[in-house]
């Protein structure tokens, strides 16, 4: 029976079940903690054999959805808001990155927490179910319940089990959020009132009556928003701090998975709703992604701090998920769309590196290491590979994508295309310097000398444990780079449709989804949305 | 019925996998079997394959085995292509490889990395075919960034000392400003275009007349080229190459001068008939590679090491490619980078035995008198620089002769500053014979402990030696009775998919302006064996004589120093200056922290109301009321 209902809920299940669980999880007092970890790993391990298997053998339907979920849900001042969950080929890769990553992650941080493990586990187990919601969430109210309910979780494994300054960066990753959110709900409360109702195509229609001054400041709210969380530039600063302070399992989920739902959101809801103004502000969008990319890498440059160099490489990377969104070319958005899968493979595998250094060393300052690889000679052969592929080295995932996204913002057709891909492939080079900098000063060279070096502290390679996280990680990096079509098939038809809608030259045909193929909307909400 | 020869690349890349994860376990002579036997396979697949693209039509013959990559408009397969250019360069790479991984094996036969060496070595074979015989330009991309990291990971083999590393990263970043170039010049391209395949960019630039106006083409081109500067090590992009001689001799041997800095001439041979569209990037070409060989030999004049005096060399030999490339004789470049394979290789494989003889001593001033000792490394290496001066009848005096004779049709210029080059060439060649070779032992404990190499080392000397005696004779230029058969040979390569056929032939005094060189040649190499034949008394001499010049000379034109000033310090600066002042006090301190404190702050000052105390209420309760009786009575 379970199984049935699960085969006909799925996404409500793959959503509320690591929800439940890891509220279960909570309940166990402290001294049980080995068995909240186990029953966290084992829990969102069978999440993930659930959704691969499920997932993998769904076929599209004509509206290019896998899988819908949908029916009327309440009513407020007049608005319905829909239970409205979609799967298609824009989220698809994205869910089961998620679903593939947090066991791993947990599996990788076994031992780094060392108070109240068992709690952190717990909340980490939800966090994994708002983010599945938020990607999976078609009802902007409903999405709009879920990224906000993503941040608790993330603000407590940084606030409690963070480092030094813990406090400081709980508070402005919340803060800056929030923020951005706030602004976000008013602009999505009255293009609601408008449309009278919280689906992207009902705002969509009614967005195109609007002034287009109108259209562009909403525009504004929804993209600073989802710009926040990307982060892009410059309002990444939240970021570096969160990435520092964060334990090991969060900076991971936070490069991971979080990140994602900015380029996500961008795709999903800003651009559809708002074609003209996002096809209006591609350029700022763009210069904006160019400033990232070279800003972040000459920043994280001259990083002290191994994790913070990490986390500023992050706001280059996902510079260009931005720019290849700007582009507005097939190309481009399918090169961003797979670089984000790219970012959270590379970036997820770099932070937990470093955290196995980390549990080791006690410190990640670069200056306190040197001579690493003769120590550690596996752990440098991971680290090495996974430096590769986030620089891009052709065959790997990092390659594929960013020569995606320049080749598609050259041939965008803007003015500013070709000049801005040429200077944005300075970020290969950047990328290369810092990376292999911190590389050549943290693993060659004689071993730090000094008697309470970091160095001086290594004394097992990786063990057995951490070798199981690794090699999944490096198999999708080659697979990524040898053949990117496993990744990005599923998008290509989402991917070009919304273009086209975006580049039709009829306002009226800018829909997220055909109307009939929603019988249910009509059905359901037909009154309301004659009444309005 | 032809597709095993995937197998070409794909045998060195698995070979390097086993190694790398076994070869430590099953012992160094096993995993030497492995891995000479590995090349040595790829060179007996590179012959079959060669047989089977003579008998190809249009000599040319395509494997496609699936998509790699595939958006939208852009597809980009994973294909190999034979063709005269990649077969000829594909026996040299694994021919030429398989002799210097013999020869590795005995030169590293007590190092502890073996293992780990033959990996990196194999790998770097891999990537090196795959650069070669790649039928799209990302693909061939793929081999250029891979050889690059080999040659990363081989230069700072010697991982736990100082200056490996640090020349091995120096040679990773400035081959990727180059790959920029390479990149930019691929999306312009594949805007023009529409494609990323070889056959079809050259097709379609075929059918194009050369009398358009081809700006972005220019542009392409140059970017192109830009990334060639990068891997073969041209002006301004050549500091890595010296470096580079911080990793094991043979691999400078292997990649820093006969195989992978010449990529670069590679690449402008395969898009031949695109670079022949392109006017402006031709003579860019030519006087690029003019004033890399002239000043690049400069330097080779006064250099101590052994290793540095040779890969100031390569990188003025490269420059002669270019040269020849500018001057459109594409066959002419591609000629010199065959035989300049045989001869560099052997002068680095034999600087190898001399240093393997001297416990690693690498400086010319503490040589002297090898000669005896070393007999076999000795005459090898007579018969490499002989080749490399251009001695008649010998490999390079053809290849170097064709190419200088291009250049002065081009320009007269052009030819003066290579028949200098030439000149110096053959003066530091042999200082540096006279200087190890020849004269009184300087010092006398390495002296009495040296002995020749084993045979694993000496035969690819011997091999390699008959090699570049007899490689010129492939190409014997038309003015000496020959029929240039080299550029037959590559002619369905140079000339794919042009319908405008190939050019006209020129005339000059090609037999005069050969004597002239030659002549000149032979004299500076005559006073270069002089002046050091009897020790360092002549020179130090001249030293003394233009203190400035040699100083200058000597520190290399002060270019990395000056580099490090005027462009490295300054993005650090930048680097820096973005972040504490930009990020830390502009962003984070005016925009997040300051509204913060502000809310903050206003809420302390709204609480200092809240005192708690009647009589303040009172006040204010009384203020207040006052106030709105005066409001309602006006």
């Amino acid at each position: 029976m379970l199984t049935n209902w699960i085969n006909t809920h799925l996404l409500t299940f793959l959503t509320f079940a690591p929800i439940l669980w890891g509220a279960l999880l909570l309940c166990l007092p402290e001294r049980q903690a080995y068995l909240a970890k186990l029953l966290g790993l084992l829990g969102t391990l069978g999440l993930a054999v659930v959704g691969f298997s499920l997932m993998l053998r769904l076929a599209p339907d004509p509206s290019g959805a896998l899988f819908l979920e949908h029916q009327p849900w309440f009513t407020v001042v007049g608005l319905p808001v829909d239970y409205h969950l979609r799967l298609d080929g824009l989220n698809f890769w994205l869910i089961l990155l998620t679903l593939f990553l947090v066991p791993l992650t947990l599996l990788g941080t076994w031992n780094s927490l060392k108070q109240r493990s068992g709690a952190a586990t717990a909340l980490f187990v939800m966090l994994e179910g708002t983010v599945l919601g938020a990607l999976f969430a078609q009802d902007l109210l409903l999405f709009y319940l879920f990224w906000e309910a993503m941040l608790p979780p993330m603000f407590f494994l940084i606030g409690i089990w963070g480092g030094q300054d813990r406090k400081y960066a709980a508070n402005k990753f919340m803060l800056y959020t929030l923020a951005g959110s706030l602004l976000w709900l008013v602009a999505l409360l009255y293009v609601a009132s408008h449309a009278g109702g919280f689906t992207p195509e009902l705002m969509g229609q009614a967005v195109t009556a609007m002034p287009f001054g109108t259209q562009c400041l909403l525009f504004v709210a929804f993209a600073v928003a989802f710009a926040i969380k990307v982060p892009l530039f410059p309002l990444h600063t939240w970021l570096p701090d969160a990435h520092t302070e964060a334990p090991t399992a969060g900076s991971v989920i936070l490069a991971g998975v979080l990140l994602k739902l900015g380029g996500y959101g961008l795709l999903r809801f800003a651009v559809p709703i708002f074609p003209q103004a996002a096809l209006h502000y591609a350029q700022p969008l763009a210069l904006l992604s160019v400033i990232a990319i070279i800003y972040g890498a000459l920043v994280a440059m001259m990083q002290l701090d191994i994790k913070k160099l990490v986390a500023y490489s992050s706001v280059s990377h996902m510079g260009f998920v931005v720019l290849g969104i700007a582009s507005f070319t097939v190309i481009g958005v399918q090169g961003a769309v797979f670089q984000m899968l790219n970012h959270g493979i590379s970036t997820g595998a770099l932070f937990l590196l470093v955290g196995m250094l980390y549990d080791r060393a006690h410190t990640r300052q670069i200056a306190d290491f040197g001579g690493v690889a003769k120590r550690m000679p596996i752990f440098t052969f991971f680290f090495l590979v996974v430096t590769l592929s986030s620089i891009g080295l052709p065959l790997t995932n990092g390659f594929v994508g960013e020569f995606l996204i320049l080749n598609g913002t050259y041939v965008s057709g803007f003015a500013w295309g070709r000049p801005m891909a040429v200077v944005a492939s300075l970020g290969i080079l950047f990328g290369a310097v810092y990376l292999l900098w911190m590389v050549k000063r943290v693993f060659w060279g004689p071993e730090n000398a000094a008697e309470d070096s970091g160095t001086a502290h290594l004394h097992d390679d990786l063990n057995a444990r951490e070798i199981a996280v690794m090699v999944p990680l490096v198999v999708l990096i080659f697979w990524m780079g040898l053949h990117h079509r496993t990744f990005t098939a599923h998008s290509e038809a989402t991917v070009t449709k919304l273009l086209a809608d975006i580049k039709a030259p009829s306002p009226r045909a800018v829909q997220v989804i055909p109307a009939d193929a929603h019988p249910a909307l009509h059905s359901d909400h037909g009154s309301s949305e004659e009444a309005h | 019925m032809q597709t095993y020869l995937w197998l070409i690349p794909l045998l060195p890349l698995l070979t390097s996998a086993l190694i790398g994860l076994l070869g430590k376990r099953a012992g160094k002579p096993v995993t030497a079997v492995v891995a000479v036997g590995s090349v040595l396979a790829s060179f007996a697949l590179s012959l079959s394959a060669y047989s089977l693209m003579k008998a190809a039509p249009g000599f040319r013959l395509e494997l496609t085995y699936f998509e790699w990559m595939h958006v939208g408009s852009l597809s980009v397969p994973m294909g190999l292509v034979f063709d005269p250019l990649s077969c000829a360069m594909a026996l040299v790479v694994s021919g030429i490889g398989a002799l210097i991984h013999l020869y590795s094996v005995g030169y590293m036969w007590k190092d502890e990395g073996f293992a780990r060496y033959f990996a990196y070595l194999n790998l770097f074979v891999f990537f090196m075919l795959t650069l070669v015989l790649g039928s799209s330009l990302p693909l061939l991309f793929v081999g250029w960034e891979g050889v690059g990291l080999c040659s990363y990971l081989l230069i700072g083999y010697y991982f736990e000392t100082d200056y490996a590393p640090a020349a091995g990263l120096k040679a990773f970043l400035t081959n990727r400003i180059g790959d920029l170039g390479m990149v930019a010049g691929m999306m312009a391209l594949f805007a023009y275009f529409g494609t990323l395949t070889m056959g079809d960019l050259l097709t379609k630039a075929g059918h194009l007349s050369p009398e358009v106006g081809f700006g972005v083409l220019t542009f392409a081109t140059l970017m192109m080229f830009i990334g060639a500067t990068g891997k073969s090590a041209q002006l301004p992009l050549y500091v890595w190459l010296p470096d580079a001689m911080a990793g094991p001799t043979p691999v400078s041997a292997l990649i820093h001068a006969a195989t992978m800095v010449t990529a670069g001439i590679l690449l402008v041979c395969r898009l031949a008939p695109l670079f022949q569209l392109t006017p402006i990037t031709l003579t860019v070409i030519a006087w690029v590679g003019a004033a890399t060989a002239l000043f690049a030999a400069t330097i080779g004049l006064c250099q101590r090491d052994i290793k540095k005096v040779l890969a100031y060399s390569t990188v003025s030999q490269l420059g002669y490619m270019f040269l020849g490339l500018g001057a459109a004789g594409f066959a002419a470049g591609f000629f010199h980078v065959f035989t300049h394979a045989w001869f560099k290789a052997l002068l680095f494989l034999g600087a190898g035995s001399v240093i393997h003889a001297m416990h690693h001593e690498q400086d010319l001033f503490k040589m002297g008198g090898l000669r005896k000792k070393l007999p076999i490394t000795f005459w090898t290496m007579l018969i490499g620089t002989l080749a490399i001066m251009g001695f008649p009848g010998f490999s390079g005096f053809f290849s170097k002769d064709e190419i200088l004779y291009l250049a002065y049709l081009k320009s007269p210029v052009l030819w003066l500053m290579g028949v200098i080059g030439a000149c110096l060439t053959s003066f530091y060649m042999w200082r540096l014979m006279a200087l190890a070779f020849w004269g009184e032992p300087r010092d006398h404990h390495a002296y009495d402990h040296a002995h020749e190499s084993p045979l694993t080392m000496t035969l690819p000397l011997m091999v390699l030696a008959v090699g570049s005696a007899l490689a010129g004779w492939w190409g014997v230029p038309e003015a000496f009775g020959g029929h240039f058969n080299v550029g037959q040979f590559l002619a369905p390569s140079l000339t794919f998919g042009q319908l405008h056929g190939a050019h006209g032939h020129h005339e000059g005094p090609a037999i005069l302006l050969a004597a002239i060189s030659t002549a000149l040649a032979l004299g500076f190499g005559a006073w270069g064996f002089f002046s050091y034949r009897n020790g360092l008394a002549i020179g130090e001499a001249r030293a003394a004589k233009w203190p400035t010049l040699h100083r200058i000379l000597e520190n290399k034109y002060y270019v990395d120093e000056g580099m490090e000033r005027f462009i490295l310090a300054p993005i650090r600066w930048l680097g820096q200056k973005l972040w504490r002042v930009v990020d830390v006090i502009v962003i984070d301190g005016l925009g997040v922290n300051l509204p913060g404190a502000l809310a903050g702050l206003s809420g302390d000052v709204i609480a200092t109301t809240q005192t708690g105390r009647v009589r303040n209420y009172a006040l204010a309760m009384t203020l207040g009321a006052l106030a709105l009786l005066w409001i309602f009575l006006k």
